[in-house]
């Protein structure tokens, strides 16, 4: 039969091998060295590896166990953490928002922390049952292009960003958690209608979406959007990245009472079951550690939550100053009342 | 013999089914019907539906033009824009789409995702139709000619009939990929079916929704194959007669020739060679930071690994699918095959969160390891493999087995010297496009990889995930060259199908 049978050779050659190599490494690696340490300490980040990676490795070296972080969406990562339930070998778990902290802690998948460790935070920076304590903070601020929209540099409220003059002109990003805790705080401030009443007059103005705070950045920066509502330290790390002269978008930091300017929180939790308790806690209190809180405020320009930290490198304006803010994080866990109303509205 | 391991590949095809139905029954009836009898989520469906009709529309016109032009005309450099008009399935779509929306805003919204998704998916029409073009027998069209019809009529009425069914495979593909994309349509801002499930998982941390939702991407899916096997079950165009196909006339463009060379540019300069100038521009604007070679070559390393195991274990669950498929088309069999598909359309993370609950509670050995992350590369993409194993034998007359039969072999001989050598180049196809496509995974990569392990695409999220584009670009660049060996390799495989094809030159193909 005329199949030529030098490539047929040749394709069972390199199936051959590749059986060969694989059997190979499911030998090696099913013995655990491919990860998996029994002792170590399993932490899953929904906190970026650039903006964290570097404390991580000195988490590992403060604490004495060896570490392994995994890292994906903090959002993801929750779904994972409830999938796995009590068959999980996660230890900690390290969030960019307080939603997928809260998600877990309604699951009774975190441990409550000890109580000097939960002291060291806030009240405000902490779960009200002591499930999750905040690590860093961050808050809403205005972005402006001052070309096309210079007054924004006096704005106070957010109220002012529902100017005719911008229509099509303001840049949100709905669909991301930061955008939407802050529409939970609108809530809780002004009420279901008072917040309805603000979206709707928002999406009448046509608001251009886009898919997270980076991408509104660009936006402003460019000049595609007058206003684009985002988290401070967005545009200080561009800043700190491409120099104050190269960036043309300013931030503005609304009054502190106003739901425009909520500050939202990174935060950790420790599983439930944890076979690594005491690593576990010591990894808890060296993220509220000083030189872990100096980190937050120079390397990633968040807030630290402890008292007594200020950036060497960002000219932040103080917490202090901030958290007069009426809204208390435990109230921002009514995300699903938050979705019905960007459903609502329209903005999903 | 075969149905044993075709079964296995059945069970892990329908993993993700079993999950979503476990986590839909969570919700009870009426939990059911509130996620899904939203005026928004119908909405929503239509418009996914509206957005795979369009895509599939443009790569099956796309797909068809350039490998007519590519195969059969005296296109110059034709053999080089055969290999070129490949490439673009090696352009991850979510760095496509990046390189379009950062650039030029106002692609933002249906033409960006429209132009993106056609762009990076037209391969998937182009390769089996060239295939199937290099195959087909020049008697009918020189009918076709000889009785007066134009060389375009001829086209139309002819050829395009002759190579539907392997049309009809690659706009499944292409259609199927549409539907369950999440990173194109987010990052273009239209709003799509998939998103409503992201949406679910990420705001509000509620599996139930999502899966109720994910359950309707499955129907949709089933739908859409079973189509796809109807159009393929009533067109044969096989071969009848005795004697040798013989390859077929080269047709001179002649004046056309400026036309033909722009649109194969074209298309090449828009699906390649945009993406490739974007990249290489972050590449040079990021040069002051320099290349991190040290997570690069780890990350590169792993990536090739990890999906040569996926291509790997895809390939071979496929293998008994295929095969079956193409021989012994029972009720049976294509209820194998179309369930086989599930995985195919469902977004990369509700996969991911299916083997995390299996994984965690069945093969806690493999969780978090090499095994179940190959495992779930074998959910997704198993379906592209089947596709190209079942074509290439049923291409090949199954009276060759039957004279094997008669003259003493048993079954399994049978299997191992005449089918399994015949399905040898369909094998290596789908081997190829499974491992390309395993290369740009990300979501069931990022939770199912061993702890420790990057991929070029994990890096490639990390990177954008802090807006560090600069940063981010070499890893884009090296994952596009690693994927472009892979669909070198499938679009020499594809050549190499026919010309095995047609040294066999046996009539009663079918």
């Amino acid at each position: 039969m005329p199949v030529p049978t030098r490539a047929r050779r040749r394709l069972a050659a390199a199936v051959a091998a590749v059986v060969t190599l694989s059997l190979a490494a499911c030998g090696s690696g099913g013995g655990g060295a491919a990860g998996g340490d029994e002792n170590a300490l399993t932490i899953y980040s929904g906190r970026n590896e650039n903006l964290v990676g570097p404390l991580l490795e000195q988490l590992e070296e403060a604490v004495g166990t060896s570490v392994e972080v995994r890292y994906a969406g903090s959002s993801e990562l929750a779904a994972q953490l409830l999938e796995e339930g009590e068959g999980t070998d996660a230890d900690l778990f390290f969030s960019q928002d307080a939603g997928a902290l809260g998600a877990l802690a309604k699951a009774d998948m975190l441990a409550t922390l000890p109580d000097d460790v939960l002291q060291q935070v806030p009240e405000a920076y902490r779960d009200a049952e002591g499930r999750w304590v905040a690590t860093s903070a961050r808050a809403r601020v205005v972005a402006y292009d001052p070309e096309q929209a210079p007054e924004a540099e006096q704005f106070t409220g957010v109220d002012q960003v529902l100017d005719e003059k911008y229509r099509g002109k303001i840049g949100i990003a709905p669909t991301n958690a930061s955008f939407q805790s802050f529409v939970t705080a609108l809530r809780v401030v002004r009420g279901e209608d008072g917040a309805r009443d603000w979206l709707e007059r928002l999406v009448a103005l046509e608001p251009q979406t886009y898919d997270n705070n980076i991408a509104v950045l660009d936006a402003v920066d460019s000049g595609e959007v007058a206003l684009g509502l985002i988290n401070h330290y967005y545009w200080y790390e561009r800043v700190a990245e491409q120099g104050e002269d190269a960036v043309n978008a300013r931030i503005r930091f609304l009054d502190s009472d106003d739901p425009g300017a909520l500050v939202n929180v990174a935060g950790v939790g420790v599983i439930t079951g944890t076979d690594q308790e005491q690593a576990a806690q010591q990894a808890v209190e060296f993220l509220l550690s000083d030189d872990a809180q100096q980190y937050f405020a120079d390397t990633t320009a968040e807030y630290p939550v402890v008292e007594g930290i200020t950036s060497t490198k960002h000219d932040l304006r103080p917490l202090g100053e901030l958290t007069t803010s009426s809204v208390d994080l435990n109230e921002l866990d009514s995300l699903e009342q938050t979705l019905a109303l960007l459903d609502e509205v329209g903005l999903t | 013999m075969l149905v044993v391991p075709a079964l296995v590949a059945a069970v892990v095809a329908v993993l993700p089914i079993g999950y979503l139905l476990v986590r839909a029954a969570e919700a009870g009836v009426a939990g059911m019907a509130e996620a899904l009898w939203r005026e928004r989520t119908l909405w929503l469906v239509l418009r996914s539906l509206g957005l795979a009709a369009a895509v599939t529309a443009s790569c099956v016109v796309l797909g068809l033009v350039l490998a007519w032009l590519t195969t059969r005309t005296d296109l110059p450099g034709r053999r080089a824009w055969a290999v070129v008009a490949a490439l673009p399935l090696a352009v991850p779509s979510y760095v496509a789409a990046y390189a379009w929306i950062s650039v030029v805003p106002s692609t933002a919204g249906f033409a960006g995702t429209w132009l993106v998704l056609t762009a990076c998916t037209y391969p998937y029409v182009y390769l089996p139709v060239a295939a199937a073009l290099r195959r087909t027998d020049p008697a009918l069209e020189e009918v076709s000619r000889s009785l007066g019809r134009g060389a375009v009529r001829t086209f139309v009425t002819v050829t395009a009939r002759q190579v539907r069914p392997a049309a009809a495979a690659g706009a499944l593909l292409v259609a199927l990929y549409s539907l369950s994309d999440f990173g194109t349509p987010s990052l273009m801002r239209y709003d799509v079916f998939t998103r409503v499930i992201y949406t679910s998982y990420r705001s509000s941390f509620d599996r139930t929704p999502a899966a109720v939702l994910s359950l309707v991407l499955v129907a949709l899916t089933v739908a859409i194959t079973v189509a796809e096997a109807r159009s393929r079950g009533r067109a044969e165009h096989a071969r009848v007669g005795g004697g040798a196909s013989r390859v077929p006339p080269t047709l001179r463009l002649g004046r056309a020739r400026p036309l033909a060379l722009l649109a194969v540019g074209g298309v090449a300069a828009v699906s390649l060679g945009y993406p490739a100038a974007v990249l290489t521009h972050w590449v040079l604007r990021g040069q002051s930071a320099g290349v991190d070679w040290g997570r690069l070559v780890p990350a590169g390393a792993s990536t090739v690994w990890v999906s040569l195991l996926g291509a790997l274990a895809a390939t071979a669950l496929a293998v008994p699918v295929g095969v079956l498929a193409a021989r012994y088309a029972t009720r049976g069999v294509r209820a194998l095959e179309h369930a086989s598909y599930a995985g195919h359309a469902l977004p990369g993370i509700v996969v991911a969160l299916a083997l995390v609950f299996f994984g965690v509670r069945y093969a806690e050995a493999f969780y978090q390891r090499t095994p179940l992350l190959v495992l779930s590369y074998a959910v997704l993409f198993m379906p592209a493999a089947i596709g190209s194993v079942r074509a290439s034998v049923a291409q090949s007359p199954p009276r060759l087995e039957e004279v094997a039969r008669s003259l003493g072999r048993r079954p399994t001989a049978v299997l191992r010297d005449v089918t399994l050598p015949l399905a040898g180049p369909g094998v290596a196809a789908g081997f190829a496009l499974v491992m390309l496509t395993a290369m740009k995974e990300l979501p069931a990569t990022l939770l199912l990889r061993p702890t420790g392990t990057d991929t070029l695409a994990t890096e490639l999220w990390s990177q954008t995930g802090v807006g560090a584009y600069a940063a981010a670009a070499p890893y884009a660049v090296a994952l596009v060259l690693l994927a472009a060996v892979p669909t070198f390799l499938l679009s020499r495989v594809q050549a190499r199908l026919v010309s095995a094809d047609s040294a066999q030159a046996v009539g009663g193909d079918r």
